[in-house]
């Protein structure tokens, strides 16, 4: 880094004060919704995703089932009032292509094999929207599928990473989304299993090849607290585990 | 699909079971036939909106949140705010319901909500004009369901009205002619003093009772939901193929004036 | 590994060449690998995970609690909470049906105690012809977390039996987490099932049987 550079860097501070590698506070709770297979809600900051698992299931029509595994669908909406201007009720092609992205987020993931011709689905509902809600909904999408006892190879935990100007820095918010000094800002969604597999990642902005790795790098590191989370989450929902008689 | 409704309907023997023990003035969670599960409140929940509430009956929840903009009046009443209720039953809640277009269930829990509201005149629409003829605020009430353990519809109403309690109006950049999200004014919205408060009164056998259990709602016969404040009725609507005979209709109009008495004690806190 | 202890997919259980992996898990090296959230546990090297949620998986030789949800030519649709179906055959009932008569027999919403015969491609077969199955005429059914049914059974039916005792109800509990209770007294069905879910949402804490005699001597007061 020349000069300039560096007296930028050490000039820049988030809006909301956080440092660089800083997540928002965040929660996790199963069991949500009680109808539901497996439930649960994630939230980082203000962004907060419910999700719920039904399956597996007979799926119908059945010219659409898959006769060599389980089918994975994801439906992610956000709720009318989740964010400032209302959103009216209905499909949206946002809301498809996250629907799309977070099956193909949890599905390498998923042991789904001997599930052929049955459907999981599980369906997403961000409540309140402050940026990185995709993220959100995949980690209470996978909660929920564990939840559910869907076997799968490991959890998988999803954050934003983002350049603000130069600066990396993780868990954008929506402040941070609309950053227009310098470069402006680029939003880098990242999932990724704790063995560091990754499972969607997605770019709009600007950036470079060496910037970017810096990126997947924080993105490594602050998963590990997400991780951790999500493993507390699981493992509190059923307390006083002891040895039976 | 006539197979999968099948199998999601409480069996034809537990229904039995149901009947025979509300033929005793019982049911299977202790609760009389005029009482309500445990209403839990939670106001705020969804800090974009206007005002939101978050209602759980027993296990039964639904989440109503307030939304306002502002846009050209209707023709025929140039001097007044619109309101528009809708009611969305999420696949999440229940594994009856599906995605896609919104099934009749969900219209009729919108269309009531917005009966019980706009015919008590709960909203002082004419409160919500800001140039006559030319701008007023919309006030849209949305309704979703979280879980469904029966009685969607009368959570549905006491979130609608506990949200609209609460809201608070956006500001108004009057030179730009634009609301500024995020920024609220400390005046509510414009509301009458009588609180409206919608219940459904279900029919099964010769049992008249409140607040059904998806069970309990499975086997109803048929049911009457009527809004009211107080001594005065707004609103009401017969679901279901049942005949009622007069007298019964009668009964169940006082089952209604007790219920919103109940109701509004229960309500009490969130009503100030 | 001395205790049992909750695990999360993906999760090392145990590392040593000498365990094996059992039901919900793999070996990756040394290492024992949880494939499901549940309680992971070993005895004699095998480490498994027991789930703690999830759908029921059929089982031949199971004895399940239906709902008949259609009715062909020649049986009944059976929903035992499945994906795939169950199916009952008229040959599989023990006595003669007309082929016309099925829906007397049993009708569209009623609810039946079977066996599971067979798992095939096409679906889970099933039978009435032993004893202690068939249509249940009265009584009440309620739906429990199919993991949780060997608790509620408990060990040799121990727990049950307790339950049944204190209720006095016959209560036939299936594999699929349906079970049926038919008590002399409205009362005494509902006691029996607010037991039942009582020992069910504490399946894992120590001294069940204990918590639970105590639970139903003061229900008695």
């Amino acid at each position: 880094m020349d000069g300039e550079e560096e007296k930028m860097t050490e000039k820049f501070k988030r809006p909301d004060g956080r440092k660089p590698d800083e997540l928002r506070p965040m929660s996790a709770k199963v069991g949500v919704v009680p109808n539901a297979d497996g439930s649960a809600m994630f939230s980082f900051g203000d962004t907060i995703a419910i999700a719920a698992v039904y399956g597996p299931k007979e799926l119908h029509p059945r010219n659409q089932r898959d006769p060599e595994k389980g089918t994975l669908r994801c439906n992610y909406s956000m709720l009318s009032f989740s964010v400032s201007e209302r959103i009216r009720p209905g499909p949206s092609r946002r809301s498809m292509e996250i629907s799309k992205i977070t099956e193909w987020a949890l599905e390498p993931v998923l042991l789904i094999d001997r599930y052929e011709n049955t459907v999981i689905d599980v369906h997403i509902n961000i409540i309140q929207a402050n940026a990185s809600t995709r993220c959100a909904g995949i980690n209470a999408a996978i909660l929920a599928l564990a939840h559910a006892g869907i076997p799968m190879k490991n959890l998988v935990t999803s954050v934003s990473i983002g350049k603000l100007n130069k600066n990396i820095v993780a868990d954008l918010s929506k402040e941070e989304e609309d950053w227009e000094e310098g470069e402006g800002a680029t939003d880098i969604p990242i999932t990724m299993t704790p063995n560091g597999e990754l499972t969607h990642i997605q770019l709009d902005g600007k950036i470079t090849d060496k910037q970017l790795k810096e990126a997947i790098e924080l993105a490594r590191k602050v998963s590990k607290e997400i991780y951790a989370l999500q493993k507390k989450t699981l493992k509190e929902a059923c307390q006083n585990v002891e040895d039976e008689e | 699909m006539w197979r999968m409704k099948n199998k999601m309907l409480t069996a034809n023997i537990t229904g039995e079971r149901i009947k025979q023990y509300l033929a005793k003035g019982k049911r299977f969670d202790g609760r009389k036939l005029d009482e309500f599960r445990d209403i839990e409140i939670e106001t705020g929940i969804s800090k974009h909106a206007e005002g939101s509430a978050r209602v759980k009956i027993g296990k039964t929840e639904v989440l109503v949140g307030i939304k306002m903009d502002t846009a050209a009046p209707y023709p025929d009443s140039p001097d007044k705010g619109n309101l528009m209720v809708t009611a969305e039953l999420l696949p999440l809640s229940s594994r009856r319901f599906e995605s896609g277009p919104p099934k009749f269930e969900a219209v009729e829990i919108g269309r009531i909500v917005d009966r019980i509201i706009r015919e008590s005149k709960f909203i002082e629409l004419e409160k919500l004009c800001i140039k006559e003829g030319e701008k007023v605020w919309n006030i849209f009430i949305d309704i979703y369901s979280i879980n469904d353990d029966g009685n969607l519809l009368d959570a549905a109403a006491i979130g609608a009205l506990i949200a609209l309690k609460q809201a608070k109006i956006p500001k108004y950049d009057e030179k730009k002619e634009k609301v500024i999200y995020g920024e609220w004014t400390n005046n509510k919205i414009p509301l009458s003093k009588d609180i409206p408060i919608s219940t459904t009164i279900h029919k099964i056998g010769d049992s008249f009772l409140v607040d059904p259990t998806r069970e309990e709602e499975d086997i109803s016969e048929t049911r009457v939901t009527i809004g009211r404040s107080g001594e005065t009725i707004h609103s009401m609507q017969k679901g279901e193929k049942q005949f009622l005979k007069i007298e019964e209709f009668y009964k169940v109009l006082e089952i209604s004036e007790k219920m919103w008495r109940d109701i509004f004690k229960k309500l009490d806190k969130f009503l100030k | 590994m001395s205790e049992r202890k909750i695990i999360v997919p993906g999760e090392v259980i145990v590392s040593g060449d000498e365990y094996l992996p059992g039901e919900g898990t793999e070996k990756d090296g040394k290492d024992v690998i949880a494939l499901r959230y549940g309680i992971a546990e070993e005895s004699n090297k095998l480490v498994k995970v027991i789930p703690l949620s999830g759908t029921y998986m059929a089982r031949r030789g199971n004895v399940i609690i239906g709902k008949v949800i259609d009715i062909t030519f020649n049986g009944w649709m059976i929903d035992i909470g499945t994906a795939e179906g169950g199916f009952l055959s008229l040959m599989e009932v023990p006595r003669y049906v007309d082929k016309n008569g099925l829906d007397e027999v049993m009708d569209i919403g009623d609810m039946l105690v079977a066996k599971i015969v067979g798992i095939t491609k096409r679906g889970i077969d099933l039978t009435i012809k032993m004893r202690g199955l068939g249509k249940i005429e009265e009584g009440m059914i309620m739906k429990i977390n199919p993991n949780k049914v060997p608790r509620v059974i408990g060990k040799e039916g121990s727990m049950i039996n307790i339950i049944k005792e204190g209720t006095g109800s016959n209560i036939t509990v299936g594999q699929n987490g349906l079970i049926w209770i038919k008590g002399d007294t409205i009362e005494s069905e509902l006691n029996s099932k607010e037991a039942i879910n009582f020992v069910a949402e504490k399946s894992y804490v120590k001294g069940l049987t204990e918590e639970l005699k105590a639970w139903m001597e003061k229900k008695k007061k």
